[in-house]
């Protein structure tokens, strides 16, 4: 089993999960006002792991393509 | 004593106290974040059930696994909670200092785990520490180790369950005999179905959660205390002053905040301790073993040794920043909780996190601290299934098909994961338990490492010298730990317990923990060389060959890409890691 596609799934839900919490709860000061290229840090974060997630999957099916 | 050294000596979770914490108020997006990833972990595990056709394939995973995932999950592996949150506590109390374990304590171990002795462990085809022992010296010396290293990861596996049930309770709400019953549970069916290789699996997803889940800490408690320059502002104004912002410039004495002047530092962490804990653990090694070939099994610690080099970013930084915070606070900022009148650097990481994130985040950086519990309780009970099988059990019973091992080992995860939760019990109602394991731990640790240096790298070493040499050693170290205490520790647990010595006073615990390593490793070290000179030699080069370094065939690896190379790696990893000790000086 290649390790890099349960990883993959994982980072990618997480991902989509929480870019999409920061999208509908962009109200409620807990992180200090920060903004991270005009998002707030749910956002943003979530968007990081859904690429590292993206990636993952990417190496995974270029591997096996490979045989 | 040697509760600061927990990170390096043991991977055990401490009772982690969070009362005067307000419980973070989870919503329905932390709660999925935490059911997802157990989902997952499980799912490994039963993913993985397939693979389980031998003996081997469960406790070596059939020497498979390639190197970049046993070198994430050797160093996960030593992710307990202790290394996010004591390490964290330790860089508000210590400062920079802290980066010591990692930088003097952690690196130049693990690369010459890597480069010098895993030709032999992975070489002689030993399938765990005391069997390398075994074929080096003798039974006896085997049993010893065996023996002490199964009680020592039974009893930390334990200690983490306890700290996991104990966080989920105070945190959540959870009933701690229900915490500590799914925690295990968990632990139990995903290592029960896909053994080491599942373990390890989990290890590398556990890896990146802790990362993920952490990381965002660091950059916005940067951000409330102005950058790294603010960082240093604070710091410098705060009572700690110079010695919370460079790691060597204090260390000409003992006025620093661990108490330790730089030879101790280099020689008893730096050397000792250190090189003990990550080139003997058998937690650590067997994820090398696992690896699919000589070169990949040479590499896994020194890529281990890449992120861990990194570490201080995440875990030691949040906790000077909640320091200089702390020494200047304002109403409304973040201040370290207090207990008893006293700073309570425990609940640096947990207090930071429900200070400054969102539901969301929460979620992540609570199931971060969860999977940092899980992968030091697996590495334990993984570690303790092998030994117990080959080391223990098929000395008794020579004749065991691969079958009645393979069960034998499935046994040995209830049976150890069952003895855990009795110690977690066990902790819960003595504080002191930890403390004593922890003593224990030291003093068979040094003495070990003693043994395995001088059985590596001479021939002359011999089996009367390494048995006696790890008695009298073991007891010079419990002797000179009764003699010896810290300033202001009154004669009991923390030393001086047969009397105290005036010339035995050291003015932390921190120094004396060294001490008593560096006093067992020499005594150890000239007990085994003196004995082995005067008695015959037990073993011939042809029956070392593969054990002893200059009679082992060095391994080619002329057809690996050059920056692929161990002693390549290693030694780009060293000149980062001197150049981190510069910076920082």
């Amino acid at each position: 089993m290649d390790l890099r596609l349960p990883i993959g799934y994982v980072f990618s839900i997480y991902g989509l999960m929480l870019a999409g919490y920061g999208v509908f709860t962009n109200g409620e000061a807990k992180s200090l006002n920060i903004k991270i290229l005009g998002m707030n840090v749910n956002t943003f974060w979530g968007l990081v792991m859904l690429v590292f997630g993206l990636l993952m999957l990417f190496f995974a099916k270029k591997a096996k393509n490979q045989g | 004593m040697l509760t600061e050294l927990a990170p390096l000596l043991a991977n055990v979770g401490g009772a982690v106290s969070l009362e005067g914490i307000a419980k973070p108020d989870l919503n329905f997006i932390d709660w999925s974040i935490m059911a997802i990833y157990l989902a997952f972990v499980i799912g490994i595990g039963f993913a993985l059930k397939k693979y389980m056709n031998s003996a081997e394939d469960f406790f070596l995973s059939g020497r498979s696994i390639p190197g970049w995932v046993c070198g994430l999950a050797f160093i996960s592996a030593n992710l307990g909670a202790q290394e996010l949150i004591g390490m964290a506590a330790s860089g508000a109390e210590y400062g920079i200092m802290t980066s010591h374990f990692y930088w003097v304590g952690a690196i130049p171990a693990m690369v010459f785990l890597g480069i010098f002795m895993m030709p032999m462990y992975y070489g002689s085809k030993a399938k765990s520490v005391p069997e390398y022992l075994k074929m080096r010296y003798n039974e006896p010396t085997r049993v010893f180790n065996s023996v002490s290293f199964a009680f020592m990861t039974v009893a930390s596996s334990g200690i983490s369950m306890h700290a996991l049930a104990d966080l989920l309770h105070t945190l959540l709400g959870w009933p701690y005999a229900v915490s500590l019953i799914v925690t295990s549970a968990i632990v139990l069916a995903y290592v029960l179905k896909g053994g080491l290789s599942s373990a390890i699996y989990n290890e590398v997803l556990q890896f990146f959660m802790i990362v993920f889940g952490m990381a965002p800490i660091a950059y916005i408690a940067l951000k409330d205390i102005g950058g790294w320059e603010g960082l240093m502002v604070k710091l410098h104004a705060s009572p700690a002053g110079e010695g919370a912002v460079h790691s060597w410039a204090q260390t000409g004495d003992l006025h620093n905040p661990l108490g330790v002047p730089w030879y101790g530092i280099l020689f008893g962490l730096g050397f000792v301790l250190s090189f003990g804990y990550w080139t003997t653990n058998f937690a650590e090694v067997q994820r090398a073993l696992a690896a699919n070939s000589m070169g990949a099994a040479r590499r896994t610690p020194i890529i281990g040794a890449i992120p861990k080099m990194l570490f201080p970013a995440i875990v030691i930084l949040p906790g000077m920043i909640a320091y200089g915070l702390t020494s200047d606070s304002v109403a409304g900022g973040y201040s370290i909780p207090i207990k008893d009148g006293a700073l309570n650097y425990n609940q640096v990481l947990p207090s930071m996190i429900f200070h400054y994130f969102p539901n969301g985040l929460l979620g992540l950086a609570l199931t971060a601290l969860m999977a940092s519990f899980m992968s030091g309780m697996a590495a334990n009970v993984t570690a303790f299934n092998t030994v117990w099988t080959y080391d223990l059990y098929k000395t008794m019973k020579p004749n065991q098909t691969d079958k009645e091992l393979l069960a034998m080992g499935k046994y040995a995860t209830v049976f150890g994961i069952i003895a855990a939760m009795g110690f977690a019990l066990v902790a819960s109602k003595y504080n002191n338990i930890m403390s004593i394991l922890q003593l224990v731990f030291g003093f068979v640790n040094a003495p070990l490492f003693a043994t395995f240096l001088l059985g590596m790298f001479t021939k002359r070493s011999n089996s009367s010298g390494s048995f006696w040499g790890l008695v009298v050693g073991t007891a010079t170290a419990v002797t000179f730990h009764g003699l010896s205490y810290a300033t202001g520790n009154a004669p009991g647990l923390k030393g001086a317990w047969i009397t105290p010595v005036k010339a035995f006073e050291f003015p932390k615990e921190m120094s004396q923990g060294f001490w008593v390593a560096i006093v067992a490793f020499s005594t150890t070290f000239l007990v085994n060389l003196v004995i082995s000179l005067l008695t015959k030699r037990t073993k011939t080069d042809a029956e070392l060959a593969g054990l002893v370094y200059s009679l082992t065939p060095k391994h080619r690896d002329e057809n690996e890409p050059w920056i692929l190379r161990p002693a390549v790696m290693g030694s780009i990893v060293m000149i980062a890691v001197v150049a981190l000790n510069i910076y920082f000086w």
